[in-house]
């Protein structure tokens, strides 16, 4: 199995965790990933917030690479970034228009881009290229009596929906079902954490995260796993300021679910980029059954 | 005339809404919005707007379209897309809200108790700068210029953040950085010659 490989901006900083684990548990499993050649950032969703036809431009830079530079299917990890580039091929492929003024604008920089670069969640690759069945045979610390909380965030079936469904996903609580952990069901795990609005209008945020923070600890979760780097921030790096603000005294461990399924595949943690978390999970790996 | 000058903009906002919203797939739906109000009533935010989203769709139709864009609204947006999911007609507010934000940047129409513009406006410097957005500068940026305050709240877990190698102080530069600048300046003169 071979991929290409979009890391995305926040892979390089805050959420460095993201990158390093992904790279270490695809390796464990024997899919091999290929970054893809000179990447730019994919636009987010401030490029829509100044011309639409920018950001599918740009974000259809990466994807006329990524046609050039290999057959295989582009892998993302961020859900804003796996939600813009599958955008930017849903409204080439449904417009004319947009189509046109992409491939006029690829044309002004010697590119091409025909709107049919497979993109893919590298949730969507776990259960549906690897496996569940491949998964579970491949465990060698399983996750017994670990409460894990599967926080999806947004972007990572909305709007499209394409590997699992927009409002329920299930996808992640089959994964650490799989890894033998005891997954938490509660009714927050597709809420909004707030996103950027963290800098722009914290009190909101602050509050959206606390939801969400009281809603899994409420189920008695040891962990919360993201898909999301802005999620994982905003969950993991503001306990602190939640706590202030509403009295609490949330100290949850929270990380990406890619570093979570490593050590059940037997990564190291300091592999795993586990060590660097802001709240400490050194309770937790003492959990996990060895 | 100042009353006469703000008449003829709110007419050009309206009107570039309208030509915009058009255009964009599936951008004739909102002529079937029925006003039910899943997408005020899924929405996490709405609590804080001045309108929710279905009084955006409500206010275009009775020609004050203007006035959303002056609003908090659009800036309190996160994307979530839980309108989008639910709307029963298939109307993509989010898009709707994205365009709103876009009027508001061409018309300098930007409410002055959102710190949200600026954030979009240096993520996007950023880009053209590096090719990538490089976290550090923007939240530096904005923290400088927009939220003092939050440098001093922050330190603890900026800190922790830091040593652990999450906050790089220097940008990765990408090979094809002019492209970017290229292809905005293409569209650019492409919508110039529409206009």
């Amino acid at each position: 199995m071979r991929y290409l490989y979009y890391p995305g901006c926040s892979a390089e900083a805050t959420g460095k965790a993201y990158d390093i684990s992904t790279r270490a548990l695809m390796a464990k499993l024997g899919v091999e990933l290929r970054e893809l050649d000179d990447w730019n950032c994919c636009g987010a969703t401030s490029y829509f917030s100044v011309r639409e036809l920018d950001s599918f431009a740009i974000a259809a830079r990466n994807l006329a690479i990524a046609q050039k530079q290999s057959d295989d299917d582009l892998i993302a990890i961020c859900n804003a970034c796996y939600t813009t580039l599958s955008k930017t091929n849903r409204y080439m492929n449904e417009s004319d228009e947009v189509f046109k003024a992409v491939n006029g604008a690829l044309g002004a920089v010697g590119r091409t881009y025909d709107g049919t670069k497979n993109v893919r969640h590298v949730m969507d690759v776990l259960i549906n290229d690897v496996g569940l069945e491949a998964i579970t045979e491949k465990v060698t610390r399983r996750l017994t009596g670990i409460k894990v909380a599967p926080y999806y965030g947004c972007q990572y079936s909305r709007p499209m929906g394409t590997f699992d469904d927009p409002e329920f996903p299930t996808t992640m609580d089959e994964l650490f079902k799989a890894l033998g952990a005891d997954v938490v069901d509660y009714p927050s795990k597709v809420k909004c954490c707030g996103g950027m609005m963290m800098m722009t209008k914290e009190d909101a945020a602050l509050r959206m995260c606390h939801e969400l923070l009281k809603s899994a600890a409420d189920k008695d979760a040891d962990v919360i796993v993201a898909a999301c780097p802005l999620c994982e921030m905003n969950l993991e790096a503001y306990q602190p300021r939640v706590n202030a603000t509403f009295g609490t005294h949330f100290n949850i461990p929270v990380m990406y679910f890619t570093q979570l399924a490593g050590l059940a595949f037997g990564v190291e943690p300091s592999k795993l980029a586990i060590d660097k978390q802001v709240v400490s999970c050194d309770g937790l790996l003492a959990a996990i059954p060895a | 005339m100042t009353e006469l000058a703000t008449t003829s903009q709110a007419k050009a906002v309206h009107k570039a809404f309208i030509n915009d919203v058009m255009r964009m797939p599936a951008g004739e739906k909102i002529k079937i919005c029925q006003q039910c109000g899943t997408c005020t009533g899924s929405c996490p935010t709405s609590y804080l707007m001045d309108y929710g989203p279905r009084e955006v769709i409500g206010a275009f139709r009775a020609g004050m379209i203007d006035k959303v864009v002056k609003s908090n609204t659009i800036w309190l947006c996160t994307s979530c897309y839980y309108c989008t999911v639910r709307c029963p007609a298939g109307i993509k507010i989010t898009d709707l809200m994205y365009e709103l934000k876009r009027l508001g940047m061409k018309y300098d129409l930007l409410p002055r108790s959102s710190k949200n513009p600026a954030m979009t406006k240096y993520f996007i410097d950023s880009v053209h700068k590096h090719g990538r957005n490089h976290e550090v500068e923007l939240i530096g940026k904005f923290v400088m210029t927009k939220n003092p305050g939050l440098a001093l709240k922050f330190t603890g877990v900026g800190a922790k953040l830091f040593f652990g190698g999450r906050l790089p102080l220097f940008a990765k530069n990408i090979r094809g950085r002019d492209e970017l600048a290229k292809i905005s300046a293409y569209l650019e003169a492409e919508e110039a010659k529409i206009q």
